[in-house]
């Protein structure tokens, strides 16, 4: 029986002519709220920019006003000075070649270079802007992010019961972790590394093992 | 069967030169890469087979201006190479979660001297052939992607092995 309302379609579904079309291979998920959603939960490694995702970037280049900054897309994404919380013309955000900022995309489609801001629609910052020195940043896959971006996400809690650490998750792969010694960074960003190939009994049993050491 | 393995590696969306790049659409190229030494007409010719191939199934239109690379490197060869690649190049597309319309497999027959048709062939059972036609089939549909054939025979006997 179709629901009644609007359906909405995810990634993974196109309209193609009166049906639909899967382009990618997953599960398919369904969620009743509203007129009813379909999508396609798919794995995958290489990141598409999409509008509103908060995202790692890596500063590669300064063009005047606007800062190019590698996000693991198909094209450098865009970022004006202005676009960070207290900046004016005059005063200019501290921002060199090689930093890590969190941000998100303002304008991301196919046609168009992707272009991102570190602030919220209201202008505070929360949480965006550039990220601090030390620290440490890697790739994983997007499946894996989605997994700890979810509410009270288990890797997360019992990682936060080992050591006290500084976590910045990006939709684009890219995790960064910054732990009181270089050890304890290192040890998190393997357990992340592992989570994504790992059970829950195997999780449990690797932190126990480091939690007794 | 069995023999044959082919290992694909697919690289894209990414950034390209400008002098590659379409307006529209995504730039597919292929590098067939033989096991041992280089690249000849025979492997520029499937690579183009390949390429048409895939592009009919890509849905490029999702990605314009960028290029999607697909790298194939041949491990053994025991018969059906084309069709092999064209299987992992469907399994790569599919593992890296580019948009597809329809998947395809490649299927390869051998036609006897005495009329018999073989399918996927081995090496031995290749050079004895008449002729050989590799087929590469869409999963909606049933459709006919793309075919070639390699030798002599006659459109009944193409007919029949479709």
């Amino acid at each position: 029986a179709a629901p009644q309302g609007r359906l909405l379609c995810g990634p993974g579904l196109r309209r193609s002519g009166a049906g639909l079309l899967v382009t990618k291979c997953g599960l398919l998920r369904h969620r009743p709220g509203g007129g009813g959603a379909y999508w396609v939960d798919s794995q995958q490694k290489r990141y598409v920019p999409v509008k509103g995702d908060h995202v790692i970037g890596i500063v590669t280049a300064k063009a005047g006003d606007v800062f190019r900054l590698d996000v693991g897309g198909s094209e450098p994404a865009s970022l004006s000075y202005l676009a960070f919380e207290g900046a004016t013309k005059r005063n200019r955000p501290n921002v060199q070649v090689g930093d890590i900022i969190y941000g998100q995309f303002v304008v991301a489609n196919k046609d168009m270079e992707p272009e991102m801001v570190c602030i919220d629609s209201s202008g505070k910052s929360s949480g965006m802007g550039i990220i601090g020195q030390d620290g440490f940043l890697f790739k994983v896959s997007l499946g894996l992010i989605r997994k700890l971006l979810a509410p009270n996400c288990e890797i997360i809690q019992e990682l936060s019961q080992l050591y006290p650490f500084e976590l910045v998750l990006g939709m684009n792969g890219r995790i960064w972790v910054k732990a009181k010694t270089v050890q304890q960074t290192l040890i998190i960003v393997n357990i992340l590394e592992a989570c994504e190939y790992m059970t829950a009994q195997q999780r449990k049993q690797a932190l126990a093992k480091l939690s007794g050491n | 069967p069995g023999d044959t393995s082919v290992l694909a590696g697919l690289y894209g969306p990414a950034e390209t030169k400008v002098s590659k790049e379409l307006p529209d659409r995504a730039a597919l190229e292929v590098l067939l890469r033989p096991k041992v030494g280089l690249p000849g007409v025979l492997e520029r010719s499937r690579e183009q087979l390949l390429r048409q191939t895939c592009e009919a199934v890509v849905l490029g239109m999702l990605h314009p201006r960028t290029a999607i690379s697909l790298v194939l490197q041949v491990l053994s060869d025991a018969g059906s190479l084309l069709s092999c690649c064209l299987n992992a190049s469907c399994m790569a597309l599919l593992d890296a979660g580019l948009p597809l319309a329809s998947l395809f497999c490649g299927v390869t027959c051998a036609l006897q001297p005495d009329g018999t048709i073989l399918l996927d062939p081995t090496a031995r059972q290749e050079q004895e052939a008449r002729a050989i036609l590799t087929f590469a089939i869409a999963s909606s549909e049933r459709k006919v992607l793309m075919s070639t054939t390699k030798g002599s025979c006659s459109v009944e006997e193409v007919r029949n092995s479709l």
